[in-house]
């Protein structure tokens, strides 16, 4: 965004008196922080005024300075191994701009230039689903944060740490008159307080590391959220003094928090006892050693797991894997363990969106319900992401990745030899209902093979023939589950999980951002990019154009806000009328969007649009090429709708 | 056998109003069918089931549209004819069957 700047030249000349006149481009002084905050409040100077630009300078104005306190918040961000800020560039953070790019080299953090504050958030998202730590989104505290809400409420939501940094202007005395005033605000977190995890305003460079510190060390620690912290333009600009004096703080990262010895021992009592268990995942595996460790419990007990994909948590070629089978293990189970789940609720009831709602329980009487979740060591009221209350048996306000080990030990202490062989059987018969699953998988890809629109089977299809033999990771979730279907998921970074709070344009910086993480791994990164998502902020395409980050995009063009398209169709069934317009202000055609054309447009290898089902996969092929050159590339492709 | 019975009978053997194909396949359009099943009818775990290939009466078929038991919106008689539902019903009776797995390469395990 384009944020007019005014020029007043006497507004950092508070140094009167600190040095002679003449001096300062020889040897810039550098007054110690406490005499530079001694200032008399200043006259300022109208910017119609030719004056202000032609006069000469008063004798006592210092006009440069070798550092300043944006320097040292560089070291700080470098001090907490941060590889990159995002931003789109705002006059409130420009000494911290200034400082990341000159006093830092531009590297570690490196300044990723985006053209939306939304995108620098969904970008810091994605980075985070790969790399498993923050990165750096740096935003007007006011317009920017406004323009970021949406995306860190998604990321609030999907448990992902962010470390936002929001430039202001405290002191109105500092405030350049205009547009300085419109971009100020007495306390710029408070817009998204109700879906960060902590967030202060420091007033001293000392301060600033110690709040950063904090900040890094709260957002790691599950469940982990996005922090912010102000970066007041005066700290950032004054002349830094005595840095001798200030001091990187040291990052102890917060063990998480594991499962009561007592609850996990009664938890393993239950699960070693069940005749037909069942592990439901969300957001289980923050790591690749989550994802081992679920596997581990699964194969100890032979119990199904119905992975919901808030994150890679098991292998979808694993015999166990039952995701497709969730509602009939669920209706079968006699326990249930849940691991992080967004919905315990959800998953074990079934409701029903008619005229008259209702819902009924899924589980048979008597089935014992056990949950783990650092999800219940932290709720906020105002936004209802933590869903409806569930009844459970069990609940451990615990980290399910640390709990898991501890969980699995309990397990197989208690296996006995009878155990043994009964869970033996119950494995075979899942192995081979995942077989049969996979085959009705493949058979029911076939209907519609030879479509146009190309139905979204063929398309998961031919993207997998081209990238099953590469290091791929697939950054974006699917409105289909047919990548799951199709596609043999076999390692962490296969996959990142969705948005968390639904927020439509999410997905095409998410994946601009998980393709930056994946790049020094030289990782394939595959974005299934939904049309409506990428007409949120389609600039993204352009800053992974400007960046060199190699990505595949292949759209899932149904030229349509299809969840809406539905909505409209089931509000307009249900009213007895109008069945015929559930297009009306849910579809995007009249004019189809060229979607080949924006990519090009924004320096992209792009192709499209494909209709013809047999054009696909060379398509696929060429943009491949591409991506291995190490430029994003985009095929659009018409599909059906889902 | 009474009289109610029998007329229960007769109309459970009442024959389906012949539907009309292609007037189906526009409807299954326009209404909003292809939504959830897809302009095909192949289905989406996501959204509804694969009607093609998938042979219900003519009975069951217009029993469900008016009121379905899960999540799909109703079809009223106020919005959607006998004749109608018909058609759409012809339409997916019409629908071809699909290529073998084994035919296709890129479904091989």
């Amino acid at each position: 965004m384009a944020k007019p700047r005014k020029f007043s030249p006497t507004r950092r000349n508070f140094l009167k008196g600190a040095a002679v006149a003449g001096a300062a481009s020889l040897t810039p002084p550098i007054a110690p922080i406490a005499s530079a905050t001694v200032r008399k409040p200043e006259t300022v100077t109208p910017l119609q005024d030719a004056r202000a630009e032609t006069a000469v300078p008063p004798e006592v104005d210092v006009l440069t300075t070798d550092h300043c306190g944006s320097d040292f918040m560089v070291d700080v961000l470098r001090s907490l191994d941060i590889e990159y800020v995002c931003a789109n560039p705002g006059s409130s953070f420009r000494a911290l701009h200034e400082s990341v790019v000159n006093y830092g080299g531009n590297q570690k953090p490196e300044f990723i230039t985006c053209c939306h504050e939304e995108s620098s958030v969904g970008m810091a998202h994605g980075y985070s689903k790969i790399e498993g730590k923050p990165l750096g989104v740096l935003a007007h505290g006011t317009v920017g944060l406004q323009h970021a809400a949406m995306a860190v409420y998604n990321a609030y939501c999907d448990r992902v740490p962010i470390f936002i940094i929001v430039g202001n202007t405290i002191d109105a005395t500092m405030r350049r008159p205009g547009v300085e005033w419109m971009h100020s605000v007495q306390d710029a977190a408070s817009i998204v307080r109700d879906f960060i995890k902590w967030d202060d305003t420091p007033i001293s460079l000392q301060h600033f590391a110690e709040s950063a510190a904090r900040a890094y060390k709260i957002t790691m620690t599950p469940p982990m959220e996005p922090v912010l912290i102000v970066a007041d333009s005066e700290l950032q600009e004054r002349p830094l003094a005595e840095k001798d004096k200030l001091r990187l703080q040291r990052v102890t990262r917060t063990a998480p928090p594991q499962g009561d010895s007592g609850a996990v021992a009664e938890a393993a009592k239950l699960l070693v006892a069940a005749q037909t268990p069942v592990i439901i995942a969300d957001r289980a595996a923050r790591t690749a050693a989550g994802m081992k460790y679920l596997v581990e419990l699964a194969e100890a007990l032979q119990a199904p797991v119905i992975d919901q994909g808030g994150r890679m948590n098991f292998p979808s070629r694993h015999p166990l894997n039952q995701s497709g089978r969730g509602r009939g293990l669920i209706a079968d189970a006699d326990v249930i363990l849940g691991l992080e789940l967004t919905d315990f609720w959800g998953s074990v009831n079934a409701y029903r969106d008619q005229l008259e709602r209702g819902s009924r329980r899924l589980t048979k009487t008597g089935a014992k319900l056990i949950s783990i979740t650092a999800g219940d060591l932290y709720m906020k009221s105002n936004y209802q992401d933590f869903e409806r209350y569930p009844e459970v048996d069990i609940a451990m306000a615990a980290d399910a990745e640390a709990t898991l080990p501890a969980l699995t030990e309990a397990v197989k202490r208690l296996i006995t030899a009878d155990h043994k062989n009964a869970f033996q059987t119950r494995g075979s018969k899942l192995a081979s209902a995942h077989q049969a699953a996979l085959e009705q998988s493949r058979l029911d890809a076939t209907y519609g093979w030879d479509a146009s629109p190309i139905t979204t089977a063929r398309m998961f299809a031919e993207v997998w023939a081209q990238i099953k033999n590469e290091d791929w990771s697939l950054v974006s979730s699917s409105q289909t589950n047919w990548a799951s279907r199709l596609w043999n998921f076999d390692k962490y970074h296969r996959f990142i999980g969705g948005s968390g709070g639904a927020g439509v344009g999410y997905g095409a910086p998410a994946a601009v951002g998980a393709a930056l993480a994946n790049k020094k791994y030289g990782r394939l990164t595959v974005n299934i990019q939904n049309d409506g998502d990428l007409m949120y902020a389609p600039g993204v395409l352009w800053t992974a154009a400007h960046h060199r980050i190699p990505l595949l995009s292949v759209m899932h063009n149904n030229r349509a806000y299809h969840q809406e398209v539905m909505h409209l169709q089931r509000m307009a069934n249900r009213h007895n009328r109008g069945i015929e317009r559930a297009s009306i202000g849910t579809t995007i055609e009249d004019p189809n969007i060229d979607y080949s054309k924006l990519a090009q447009s924004m320096g992209l290898y792009a192709e499209g649009p494909v209709t013809d089902p047999k054009d696909l996969g060379p398509a696929i092929k060429r943009a491949i090429a591409a991506v291995k050159r190490g430029e994003p590339a985009l095929v659009d492709v018409v599909t059906q709708p889902r | 056998m009474s009289v109610f019975v029998l007329l229960l009978a007769l109309l459970a053997q009442t024959p389906a109003p012949r539907g009309n194909a292609e007037t189906g396949k526009a409807l299954f359009a326009k209404i909003g069918c292809y939504q959830c099943h897809g302009r095909e009818a192949q289905g989406s775990t996501a959204t509804g089931p694969r009607l093609n290939q998938n042979p219900i009466t003519f009975t069951r078929f217009v029993s469900y549209i008016r009121k379905p038991t899960g999540e799909m919106p109703p079809y009223s008689a106020k919005v959607v004819s006998e004749q109608q539902a018909a058609d759409i019903f012809a339409f997916l009776q019409s629908l071809p069957k699909p290529p073998a797995v084994e035919s296709i390469p890129l479904l091989r395990p």
